[in-house]
Parts: C-alpha cells; structure tokens; sequence
C-alpha cells in the first residue's frame, strides 16, 4: 500500500548517472535549479529540457516511472498554476464572471508550471540514482568546510543516514502493522475525522514501541563496535573524482553556459 | 465449507525495478475441518499467500472462493471474510497496543461491533484457549515474556471466532520449550474446536507431528500438496529447496540402508519408535 510512494526514492540499475560521483550530482542538481530561475525566455526552458532529457536517457531509469513519482505532486501544481492564472494583475486576455486571465497571468502560469515540473524531476532524478548513503557521504564532503565555523558536519550528516535508512523500514513496519490490525478488523478508511484520528492509536502505539526498539538496538550496536562520533574516522570508500565525475561537471558548466546566453536574451 | 485458490497469480512491485513474482499459478483447496501444514523456505510466497485468503493482498490474477462467494466480487463483504478467516501474522507481538492483556484482546471482537458482555465473553474464552495464565489478563501485554506475548496476539485473533484460523509461524523466534508449548495448544484447538487450522512454517520439524495435511512452496509455486508421509519421501528433493525432512526421516534411511527392516514412512517420532523397535524384534510403548 504505502511502498507505492516513490519521490525521494532510489531506483536500482546500472548506468553512468548511477556511478557519478554524488558531489557532481548534487552540485549538478542546484546548479540546474538556479538556471530555471535565471531564463528569461523559452530558449532557456528548452535548453533545459534538452539537458534533463539527455540525463534521463542515460540514468536508464524509466520516464514512466518518474512520471509516477510526480503524481505526488500535481495537486500543488495545479495549484500554483490557477493562482497564477487568475490573480496576476496585466491586459485582459478573456473574463468569465468574476475571472479574469490577463496576458502576464498566463505567461507566469506556464513559466511557472514549467519551473516547477523541472525543478521536481530534476531534484527527483538525483534521489533515484544516488543511494540515500552515497547523498549523505557527498553531502558531509561538500559541507566540510562548515566545521570551521563549529558546525557538526560529521553528526549532521550521521543523523540524516540514519534517518533516511530508516524510511523504508518503517514503512515496512507500518504496512505491517496496519495489515495485522486490518486482520482483527481495525477499519482505517471509514468515519469522520474523529473515529479515523482514534483508528491510528492501534497502528501508532506499536509503531513508536518499534521504532524506539530500533533506535535502541542501533545505539548498541555502534557503541558495541566503538562509535564515538567524527573525530579521527577515516572512510571504507572515501570520495575521490575520477574522469567522468571531471566529464560530469564539464557538461553540466556546458549547458550553464549555453542555457544562460541564449536564455537570458530579451526580444 | 472451505477456501478455493484458482489459479493466483501476485507479483511485488509490478511495475518497478525489482519485480518480485511472489506467487505463481496456485491452485489449492481447503476443505472443512483440514489441519495444513504449508512449508517453505524463506522467501517462498508462503505469507504472501496466505494474506491472499483474508483478502488483504489482492491477486495480480485469478480468483479465490470462500464457502461458494468469489471474494473479488463487487459485493462481497471483505470485512466479513477477516472475520471468519483469522490470520495471526509473524511476530504478532508487534501490533499488541492496549494497556492490558485483556482489553488487547477484546479489539479485535469489538471490531466486529459485538457488545460489550459478548466481546469480553469471547476474549476470556480465547485467553483460556491459548493457555494464558488467569493473573497476566491485567497486565501491561509489554510487560510479558515472549512466549506470554505471542499467546496473547493469537488469543486476539482467536477472540473473533474465526471459522478457519492461519497462523504466520507462530513459533519463529521462540525457544525450544516455547514451541512445542505453542504447538501443542494449538493443536488440542483444533481437535476440541475442529476448527480448519493453517499452519505455516519453514520447518518440516515443526509440522510433522501435528498435521493432516502439508503444501511445500518453492519460489511461489505449490511443490508439493500431500499427507506428510507422501512429502517426506521425497526427502532428497526437499534438501535441494533448503528444507530438510524429519530427523526421523534420516534415522530410518540410515537403518534402512545397514539392513533394517524399517518402515522409513514413519513421519512423527512414536511411529518411528515403532517401526524401529519391531524391527528389532521386541514390543514397546513410546513414552
Ligand atoms: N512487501 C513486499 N514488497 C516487495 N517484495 C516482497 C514483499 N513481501 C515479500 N516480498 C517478496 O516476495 C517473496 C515472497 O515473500 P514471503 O511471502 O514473505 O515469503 P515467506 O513468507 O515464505 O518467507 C520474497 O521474495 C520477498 O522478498
Ligand atoms: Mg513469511
């Protein structure tokens, strides 16, 4: 039931977009997020496009299922686009009743609606192909230089792949439990809000109990193996750039370059 | 009546990476009264399929009758079927939640919209079934051992009077002393209740002594589907799907092959008792 989620999710294969470094894919993925706000025509949203199109391709993960990721998130879409479309003051394009859509309401609607579409499958595609370890190994690299200014960069980076390991396995736990309930006749879909709210108690006592057993367990196992936070640890695999991460960040400056020249004209 | 399975098929994440064919063409019947063993390595399908015969999982295809209804009709009543098909999950001391032993138990008949005299009546009645000492009804179910807890969980599903009851190996985890106490109650329950009782288990130890009836799964199919002493003797082929028959099995192989004239069908231990002895020549009784 609820493994049907699969934005934030990785999606196992082999390719090159996989193998990449996880500081080119993170880097890669602000840079490409700050080129949609920078376009000033759609010249640049095509140049986008175009790059997103060819990362697609060569991640060999398939578009439709990053389209199912996004179902998640067409409601906000939609959303933002009437907004757009109705409240954006400019020359009246048609009136019905009340709505007006003005010329300008229409043009921030669909930059909008583009944006956003990119920006999502764009950020989307690097959880599919980096491993939640592999995005935390590179976030805790790139953020090193913050531990000048007493940040816990190591601990931040801990917590976060703790937790991120930890999703999946209470959503195993949760369709469990909530199967077991279902099987002594617990009703999770009927009734108001009330009856519903009170329905979660016999999914949530347990589910807390578990995961605090986890969390317990996993506390022991570090200390049994002698954890004791950052200080002096080195890595099994430790980050190094080889010649396609190089390549990676040519073709990502590349389109940088291309998308914001012809992007940015104004006609 | 009993529980058809036509041609099931269920697969894991259907359209995604890694696909899992979980069950594969199964065709099985479930007569009244029957105690099953369904065996299998980890991995099978075997909890897979039995959530099938709830309705809990839905197959990919093919259909399922319960007592004559197809329960993937549009009207048919899904909330009914759990009620008569109780199915008590692996570890089901994780979904124990009340604050006593007790009250736990009363959730799952409340659930059924029973009254409040029916439901507790059917809890103290399902409580006494498993063999739950009378002084733990009050305790926090957190504070029990293992075994106490898993008692409890069964009781719960058990409180629902379920005409066929599907027990997720109920014995994993528990130790040696544990099991044999678990299985033993259970099957006195079903020879008091006559109740149809599946039982599933990845060990052909745990089985043997108590059931009519066994369903070997291997990769989602039904392996074999036969009485016990049918099963073991494909003992050979049951070792290379990483199950091992009886230690009995072995024992009377062993003898066999030395020159003894044993019956090496024998499947629980006092037949084998038996067997050995008369071929040796001399009476006795297994203690
Ligand atoms: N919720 C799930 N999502 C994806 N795959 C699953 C899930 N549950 C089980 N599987 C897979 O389906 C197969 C059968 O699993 P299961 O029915 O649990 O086997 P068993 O109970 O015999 O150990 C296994 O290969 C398992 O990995
Ligand atoms: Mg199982």
């Amino acid at each position: 039931m609820l493994r049907d989620i699969t934005l934030g999710q990785y999606y196992q294969t082999e390719s090159v977009i996989h193998r990449l470094d996880p500081r080119v894919k993170l880097g890669g993925t602000l840079l490409y997020i700050i080129s949609l706000f920078l376009f000033r025509n759609f010249l640049g949203y095509g140049a986008a496009a175009v790059f997103l199109a060819a990362v697609i391709g060569l991640s060999h993960v398939p578009f439709k299922f990053i389209v199912k990721g996004m179902k998640a998130i067409v409601f906000l879409l939609l959303i933002t686009v009437v907004f757009n479309l109705f409240l954006t003051p400019g020359t009246e394009l048609v009136s019905v009743w009340k709505l007006t859509i003005t010329v300008e309401g229409l043009r921030t609607a669909v930059t909008m609606a583009v944006r956003l579409t990119m920006l999502i499958i764009g950020s989307s595609l690097m959880t599919l192909t980096t491993t939640p370890n592999n995005l935390t190994d590179g976030m805790e690299r790139m953020m090193r230089p913050l531990k000048v200014f007493k940040v816990p960069v190591h601990e931040v980076a801990m917590i976060m792949s703790i937790a991120l390991r930890f999703i999946p396995i209470l959503l195993e736990e949760t369709d469990k439990i909530m199967k077991a309930q279902i099987a002594r006749g617990a009703d999770f879909e009927t009734g108001n809000i009330v009856k519903r709210a009170k329905a979660l108690v016999p999914l949530l006592v347990p589910l807390f109990i578990s995961a605090f057993r986890r969390a317990n367990d996993l506390a022991m196992a570090m200390e049994a193996r002698c954890y004791r936070g950052g200080e002096g640890r080195t890595k099994m695999k430790p980050l190094v750039y080889e010649k396609r991460d190089r390549l990676g960040y040519l073709c990502i400056f590349v389109y940088l370059a291309v998308g914001i020249t012809v992007g940015r004209l104004r006609f | 009546m009993s529980i058809i399975l036509n041609h099931v098929n269920y697969i894991y994440g259907e359209d995604g990476p890694l696909a899992v064919k979980a069950l594969d063409d199964v065709c099985l019947q479930i007569p009244d009264g029957q105690f099953v063993g369904i065996i299998g390595h980890t991995g099978s399908g075997k909890s897979t399929l039995v959530q099938h015969m709830n309705g809990l999982l839905r197959a990919a295809s093919g259909h399922i009758y319960f007592n004559g209804e197809d329960i993937y009709d549009k009207d048919f009543q899904m909330k009914k079927l759990r009620s008569k098909v109780g199915l008590v999950f692996q570890y089901p001391e994780h979904q124990l939640f009340e604050i006593d032993v007790f009250s736990d138990v009363c959730f799952g008949p409340k659930n059924l919209g029973l009254d409040r005299r029916e439901a507790e009546l059917r809890a103290f009645d399902a409580l006494r079934k498993v063999g739950m000492p009378a002084e733990l009804y009050y305790q926090s179910p957190f504070e029990l051992s293992g075994g106490q807890k898993r008692r409890a969980a069964i009781a719960g599903v058990l409180a629902m009077s379920p005409e066929v009851l599907i027990l997720d190996e109920p014995t994993a985890g528990l130790d040696p002393k544990g099991r044999d106490e678990i299985l033993r109650q259970i099957k006195e329950l079903q020879v008091r209740t006559n109740m149809t009782i599946l039982l599933v288990s990845h060990s052909m130890e745990d089985v043997a002594e108590y059931v009519d009836r066994i369903i070997v799964m291997n990769k989602g199919k039904v392996m074999y589907d036969d009485v016990p002493r049918e099963v073991f003797s494909h003992y050979k082929e049951l070792e290379k799907i990483g199950l091992a028959a009886p230690q009995v099995t072995y024992i009377l192989h062993a003898l066999k092959d030395r020159g003894f004239d044993v019956d090496v069908n024998a499947t629980t231990t006092g037949e084998a008792v038996e067997t050995v002895l008369g071929a040796l020549g001399r009476k006795g009784t297994y203690i």
